[in-house]
């Protein structure tokens, strides 16, 4: 194998690919959106619909108003309720989404508190699972309890005791973690996922456009036909999908500190901050290579395996789903680095990237990972250079 | 000089188990000639093609071509030989230039050297006014130009062409045929394969009948005439491919 060869094939395949806007928008245009998008997007989204829910108050119903005109009126005089005059028809009202919530106060309920009996049940109507009627019963609850300390509170206060007789234990918590340990267990436990699967979105349309791609086209003969030989042939394309992979990934994680900094500027109101510092950043680089050439080659081996783009396009949807399954499991509670799980592809990165993102360094876990991680990227790279070997998979029919 | 000897392919079919697609195939080319390579479709033409552009590698047997073993030196065979078949088609988003240079780079030449011949191809073909236009942009006349430069930017001694004029328009077709005749003119081994008997005719020094993967018949059109009492191609071809192998 001569480096010139391999180069020629390189540079190539990076400025044909360069030439192909589908390659443009998924390598350069997709990563530096995505997470202004996803960050300042969904911010503002999620702002506006708060602000919204602030500006409407909610429309709610007393039923039996009369029986408890105390709790009533402090009901009443919550900003975030509506009152509406109370009609038969209040369950359908709530079905049909017009009305949030309905009270029932039973007969004698201010009578009984009054005489220091237990007082009736109050009834909360409400419609379970929808968002707004669930947060106005909640609020309901809450005045009710505010009304049911108040009542004990005098009850008590009427025979000479002190309304602290109800609380002798008091708790509290206090959080201990740093600051950035807690924003790398929120960031970094999604960080890792994020990673693998932009190096996989990243390599999946070179490795088909360069193999299946090029059969399709019909310009693989054309290739074969000339004196470089095919190992040289499979280095050039599997390098120039390795480059794309990595550009997506940087790109990416460039636009998420971008969007991660504009949040943090922007006052969220979250008193931690997501640091990571030059070494973490390096040394999950380097265990994300190994995964990034694993991925590159199996997908440029599946894919030249594919007659067309489109069957290229079916096969390499398993590797994504191959790649979704153990990312996901990452952020499953529980799920930890350790001896085993150092050995399965992906997931072990996954895992470790966590703990450093966190501030952690198992060196002997991260050892494992890069060990193990290069082997499977090795059997990655045999199995698409084997692939390109064989003629019953370059001429399928 | 092409020399076959023995030239064999098995592929391994899963519904139709051992298929001999070439059977045994020997015979020779010479420079400044035109052996053509007559047969119908599925008769072993391609893969015998193939075999010696050393995109396939046989099964048994092997062949030298201008000099090299296609089992034992592929990528020399490559160096010296010129492939072109309609499958051979060209990188969209390149230019016509960068096309030919990028094939001229990967037969090892220097750049220099290069840019020299990439002036002469383009002079010579005409092809100055979409050197730098992307292939996807061109006429299939002005593809056709860009095929024939890429398979002759290294000067390679021997050509091959398969099935070279499917497909194509008749002045196209006429492009084509002519460049065949240029590189004979120009002493070079020429290869070509075909199914139309009028372009056997007026085009090969010698015809090689190839059926179900075997090479029925050879020798000069006159000879072919002779041996089976026939004047017209297609009659004799016919009757070679049905007496027995």
């Amino acid at each position: 194998m001569t480096l010139r060869n391999v180069l020629i094939v390189y540079r190539k395949e990076l400025l044909d690919m360069m030439r192909d806007r589908r390659t443009l928008f998924a390598t350069l245009v997709f990563p530096l959106v995505l997470f202004p998008l996803l960050s300042t997007g969904f911010a503002k989204l999620s702002e506006m619909s708060l602000e919204k829910t602030r500006r409407e108050a909610q429309r709610i119903m007393l039923l039996g108003e009369e029986h408890a005109p105390e709790l009533a009126a402090r009901i009443r005089a919550d900003e975030q309720f509506d009152v509406v005059a109370p009609e038969a028809n209040f369950r359908e009202q709530i079905n049909e989404k017009k009305l949030r919530a309905a009270v029932e106060f039973p007969p004698g309920f201010q009578a009984s508190l009054e005489q220091g009996a237990p007082a009736p049940e109050i009834r909360i109507y409400l419609y379970q699972t929808e968002l707004r009627s669930e947060a106005a019963a909640e609020r309901l609850e809450a005045i009710a309890r505010e009304y049911r300390e108040q009542v004990v509170g005098r009850r008590l206060a009427s025979r000479g005791f002190s309304a602290a007789l109800l609380k002798p234990v008091e708790t509290r918590r206090e959080d201990v973690a740093r600051a950035e340990q807690v924003a790398g267990m929120r960031l970094g436990r999604l960080l890792p996922y994020f990673i693998i699967l932009l190096c996989a979105s990243g390599a999946l349309h070179p490795a088909i456009d360069l193999t299946a791609g090029e059969k399709e086209r019909g310009t693989l003969e054309t290739l074969l036909a000339s004196a470089a030989r095919r190992i040289e042939l499979v280095a050039g394309k599997f390098l120039v999908v390795l480059t794309l992979s990595l550009v997506t990934t940087l790109l990416a994680l460039g636009s998420f500190a971008y969007s991660v900094l504009y949040l943090q500027r922007g006052g969220s109101g979250a008193s931690e901050t997501f640091t990571v510092s030059a070494g973490s950043a390096v040394l999950v680089f380097a265990l994300v290579l190994p995964v990034a050439v694993l991925l590159s080659g199996v997908l440029l081996a599946l894919a030249v395996f594919a007659k067309s783009y489109k069957e290229a396009q079916s096969y390499t949807g398993y590797v994504m789903l191959g790649v979704l399954l153990p990312a996901i499991g990452s952020v499953l509670p529980g799920v930890e680095i350790n001896p085993v799980t150092a050995w399965v592809p992906i997931l072990n990165v996954s895992l470790v990237a966590q703990e450093i993102f966190t501030g952690s360094f198992p060196w002997l876990s991260i050892a494992l990972v890069l060990i193990s991680s290069c082997v499977y990227a090795a059997l990655g790279l045999g199995l698409a250079a084997w692939q390109f070997n064989r003629e019953e998979v370059l001429f399928r029919a | 000089m092409i020399e076959a000897h023995g030239l064999t392919k098995v592929f391994q079919d899963r519904k139709r188990g051992e298929i001999r697609a070439v059977d045994r195939v020997s015979f020779r080319a010479l420079p400044g000639q035109i052996y053509g390579l007559l047969g119908a479709n599925g008769a072993g033409k391609t893969t015998t093609l193939r075999m010696l552009a050393t995109i396939l590698q046989p099964t048994e047997g092997t062949a030298r071509v201008a000099g090299y073993d296609v089992v034992q030196e592929p990528e020399k065979v490559r160096q010296h030989v010129g492939f072109l078949s309609t499958a051979t088609a060209l990188y969209g988003r390149l230019t016509a230039e960068e096309m030919v240079a990028y094939f001229g780079r990967l037969h090892g030449m220097e750049e220099n050297a290069l840019r020299a011949r990439i002036e002469e191809l383009f002079t010579t073909l005409d092809m100055h006014s979409f050197r730098d236009r992307r292939c996807d942009k061109l006429s299939t006349g002005m593809k056709q130009k860009v095929s024939i430069a890429r398979t002759l930017v290294h000067d390679p001694p021997v050509m091959i062409f398969d099935e070279p004029t499917v497909g194509l328009d008749v002045m196209t077709a006429r492009t084509i045929v002519g460049f065949i005749r240029d590189c004979r003119a120009r002493g070079k081994t020429v290869i070509f394969s075909t199914h139309v008997m009028s372009e056997a005719e007026k085009l090969c020094d010698t015809i090689g009948i190839i059926h179900n993967g075997t090479l029925r018949a050879e020798g000069t059109l006159a000879e072919l005439q002779r041996r089976y009492n026939e004047t017209d191609l297609e009659e004799i071809f016919i009757r070679v491919v049905e007496q027995p192998a």
